[in-house]
């Protein structure tokens, strides 16, 4: 069959970080092509470039047999490439219609809009597609579904020959699935092409024709769906080396530091139930979205939780109360160090003592020496590298401001810390230094909940492994039992359970 | 795929549902779409009261004609500034650029008095056009917010409006007096400038409603960022937007010349607010993506109208501007509360299906 995409050794980069090394994908016309990989692997960056929203450095890309490089989406879109990304962009304020066709909506020889014939082919486009919307209503409040529908009814008005989906159906309910795939069949058995991204086997299973396994940014192998099973994609997946990283020194495991009980916020997590030790390093893994930031943003009292208990050292921990939080002795170092963790303008020494300013102030005063004498030893502590306290902390690299963030909420003396994907964006050297100060703390008898996309830092690390999938724990493995393949089965849907 | 991919009884139940509901909620609904018709009502009470205390506001000739002349530069502003607004951008140079251009058009009645006043008025627009291609292209290429670069040339403009005219100012008789008639007289008992403004505002949203740039600066001010993904020349589009509020504020400096005759060094300063106020009670989101001129001008009218019968009616001055301020916030209100009940409701006729 012809190819209608087809890339080869596709690379990008962000400034020293790559995305993509070597990434190849070939769809051809008629077909469904799953493309799945963990987190990171370059599944978003190739879509990205595919749709011209981003252009690749360097390798080949060819669509429809040309030579290809788009500047800009629009110019992927009148190639005849459509995407649906997880979270539909659609303009809230605008009627269904205006969404479907801006920026090529059909015209009179006024060059005025033509509204009737605008409206006329839309009513056509969800007859077709069996969805009773209408179509003159905003665009505002409609459901995930409802919205992608209106991206798949957008791609078929734009003819589009390739149909790129990512991870669409990870908002749906079952019907809402079947229907979307009895769509994405139409359009396979019309011969447009179409590439399925998606963390659930069963479903690459039940729609696709073809899957390519991408790793670390690079293209692993591309094979027929019924020539593999589950097992060997998910080896493919996660096959990588996991002794780069720095273990946990065994520690004496204590008392229960933390326990949550039956906690569930409606759409994000249901009947979350765990315990934390002192000295034990408890990984929360699974995919982005799973839920596992909104489970700890709710241990931390940042969210509100429908139902459920947190206790700390068996006293309760008041629920949606940060202070609460921080003054029963729990410290969280949230994901985006950037946005939430860090005042990055201010001084490291401002930095590393915001969160106790109340102990330190004198007659209501806040005074840099203070601040600098709290700070001091935390950052001598962390080997935080900088040459004056008094510098921004902007100044500082991703990894120094990562220990920052830590020292600051160190300074606290937290019983129980929880670290939200702590080396993100971080250079392998200063993720070691994290990884043996995380060890170093539970060691001391500090509980911690570590969250992290990475596989080998959560089975190097924790004793013990949450994994979480579609707002649940699926699994539970000690340190003994855990390998990449078992957390990566738990973590994506599949049609066998795991044990 | 010809065949319908969902059970087919669904189309039926939704006209069930519609069916259902009463005429007086669809009443609702309609005006609930449609706050330009809350703000015209509100309007004719106004109106209405003014006149039912002092009967004069209605039935004196000269205080008719008012009426409807008064607002006419406004309401040019308040069209210019929803252009601006709808693309979730704001611009609080115009009444600088009233100032600016009204000065420089009474300099060219003065040393070229053998132009004819359309010319004259076409090179004030494009004084206007020039000045807010300026602040266009800061905002669409320098990725500054509009509040902080429009703040910006705010001073600047006017700064170069009173460096050029130092001590001079304009006067009536600097302005040859066919051009001066435009300010006073009447076709059919309306005012020219009046119907000029009207001409400006069809078109204006007729250009909303129907052209696809038009609604493509819809788009860019209800979600930038899909407006990106969607393809759309998004830099290009708030930089037009620009163009045609500076030109708007240029035609309405010409009008202003037309209107007073004299132009002195506070021409236009603080209009720009009433500007933003007329749009926001008219109607339109302050965050862009939502909103009419129709419901712009008609706010103009009503703070013009309401500045003008609130001394009839015998309120002290500082009470008028707390009323405008008192009706800025409702506007404000009123569009949150009816957003809620639109969203309410939207929700449930989707559930319904």
């Amino acid at each position: 069959m012809a190819a209608v995409l087809e890339l080869r050794k596709v690379t990008k980069s962000f400034g020293s970080v790559a995305a993509l090394r070597s990434a190849d994908l070939r769809v051809d016309a008629g077909s469904i092509h799953a493309l799945v990989g963990e987190n990171g692997a370059g599944k978003s960056t190739l879509v990205k470039i595919v749709s011209g929203l981003y252009r690749r450095d360097s390798g080949e890309f060819r669509f429809d047999g040309r030579e290809v490089d788009f500047g800009s989406t629009a110019e992927a879109k009148s190639d005849g490439i459509a995407v649906i990304y997880q979270e539909p962009t659609l303009f809230p304020d605008l009627s269904v219609v205006e969404n479907i066709f801006m920026g090529r909506q059909p015209r009179d020889r006024w060059r005025r809009i033509d509204r009737s014939a605008m409206e006329a082919e839309t009513r056509e486009l969800f007859a077709r597609l069996g969805v009773p919307l209408d179509p003159h209503r905003p665009a505002r409040g409609l459901s995930i579904a409802d919205q992608q529908i209106i991206e798949i009814a957008k791609a078929i008005s734009l003819d589009a020959k390739l149909l790129i989906m990512d991870e669409p159906t990870a908002a749906l309910s079952g019907s809402e699935v079947d229907r979307l795939f009895a769509v994405a069949r139409g359009l396979r058995d019309e011969g447009r092409a179409l590439v399925f991204i998606s963390h659930r086997f069963d479903e690459v299973f039940d729609l696709c024709d073809t899957v390519t396994v991408m790793r670390d940014g690079e293209y692993v192998s591309t094979d027929a769906i019924d020539d593999v099973t589950v097992d060997e994609i998910v080896a493919r997946m996660v096959g990588r080396a996991v002794a780069e990283l720095f273990p946990k020194t065994p520690a004496e495991l204590g008392d229960v530091v933390l326990e949550v009980n039956g906690l569930t916020s409606r759409g994000a997590f249901r009947d979350v139930s765990f315990q934390v030790r002192a000295g034990e390093i408890v990984g929360l893994a699974g995919l982005v979205g799973a839920g596992r930031s909104e489970i700890a943003r709710a241990v931390f009292g940042v969210d509100r939780y429908d139902v459920g208990s947190v206790q700390l050292n068996g006293t309760p921990v008041p629920p949606h109360n940060p202070r609460a939080a921080i003054a029963a002795g729990i410290a969280f170092v949230p994901e985006d160090r950037r946005q939430q963790g860090l005042v990055t303008d201010g001084s490291i020494a401002q930095n590393v003592a915001s969160v106790i300013r109340g102990g330190l102030t004198q007659l209501g005063l806040l005074t840099t020496e203070a601040e600098r004498r709290a700070a001091g030893p935390w950052a001598g502590r962390l080997a935080v590298k900088t040459a004056a306290l008094d510098l921004p902390a902007t100044t500082m690299s991703g990894g120094n401001q990562q220990k920052v963030v830590i020292a600051k909420w160190l300074a606290t003396e937290p019983k129980l810390l929880i670290v939200d994907e702590p080396t993100r964006g971080i250079d392998v050297g200063t993720k070691a230094e994290v990884h043996r100060l995380l060890s170093d703390l539970a060691g001391q008898g500090m509980a911690i909940l570590l969250i992290s996309s990475e596989l080998p830092e959560v089975l190097g690390m924790a004793d013990r492994i949450l994994v979480v999938r579609e707002g649940e724990i699926s699994a539970t493995l000690d340190r003994a039992d855990a390998t990449p393949e078992r957390v990566m089965r738990a973590a994506t849907r599949d049609v066998e359970d795991v044990a | 795929m010809s065949e319908n991919l969902l059970n087919g009884t669904s189309d039926q139940s939704r006209n069930d549902t519609s069916a259902g509901r009463s005429a007086s909620s669809r009443i609702v609904l309609a005006v609930l779409r449609r706050p330009e018709a809350a703000v015209a009502l509100v309007a004719i009470a106004v109106i209405a009261i003014t006149t039912l205390k002092r009967d004069a506001f209605l039935t004196s000739a000269d205080s008719r004609r008012d009426l409807l002349l008064a607002p006419a530069i406004l309401v040019l502003l308040a069209i210019g500034q929803t252009v601006v607004i709808i693309t979730r951008s704001v611009d609080l140079s115009v009444g600088s650029i009233l100032g600016l251009t009204a000065y420089a058009t009474g300099r060219i009645f003065l040393d070229y008095p053998d132009l004819p006043w359309p010319v004259v008025a076409v090179f004030g627009m494009a004084i206007g056009a020039v000045l807010g291609l300026v602040n266009g292209a800061l905002v669409a290429y320098g990725k500054v917010p509009a509040l902080v670069i429009t703040l910006g040339t705010l001073y600047i403009y006017r700064g170069i409006f009173l460096t050029w005219a130092g001590s001079d100012r304009i006067n009536a008789s600097d302005i040859p007096s066919n051009f001066l008639d435009l300010g006073t007289r009447q076709i059919l008992a309306i005012p020219v400038l009046t119907i000029f403004a009207v001409v400006v505002l069809v078109i204006v949203g007729h250009y909303l409603h129907t052209a696809r740039s038009g609604r493509e600066l819809y788009a860019i001010g209800s979600d930038p960022d899909a407006a990106v993904l969607y393809g759309l020349r998004v830099s290009r589009r708030v930089l037009s937007a620009f163009v045609i509020s500076g030109a708007l504020a240029g035609l309405a400096g010409v009008f202003y010349v037309a209107r007073y005759g004299t132009v002195s060094s506070g021409a236009g300063n603080g209009i720009e607010f009433q500007a933003v106020g007329a749009a926001v009670i008219g109607g339109v989101a302050i965050f862009g993506g939502s909103g009419t001129v129709w419901g712009a001008a008609i706010g103009a009218f009503l703070l013009i109208t309401i500045n003008r019968a609130l001394p009839v009616i015998g309120i002290q001055d500082f009470w008028q501007r707390a009323v405008v301020g008192a009706l800025i916030l409702s506007a404000v209100v009123l569009d949150r509360v009816m957003a809620d009940r639109r969203a309410r409701h939207l929700a449930e006729e989707r559930s319904a299906t």
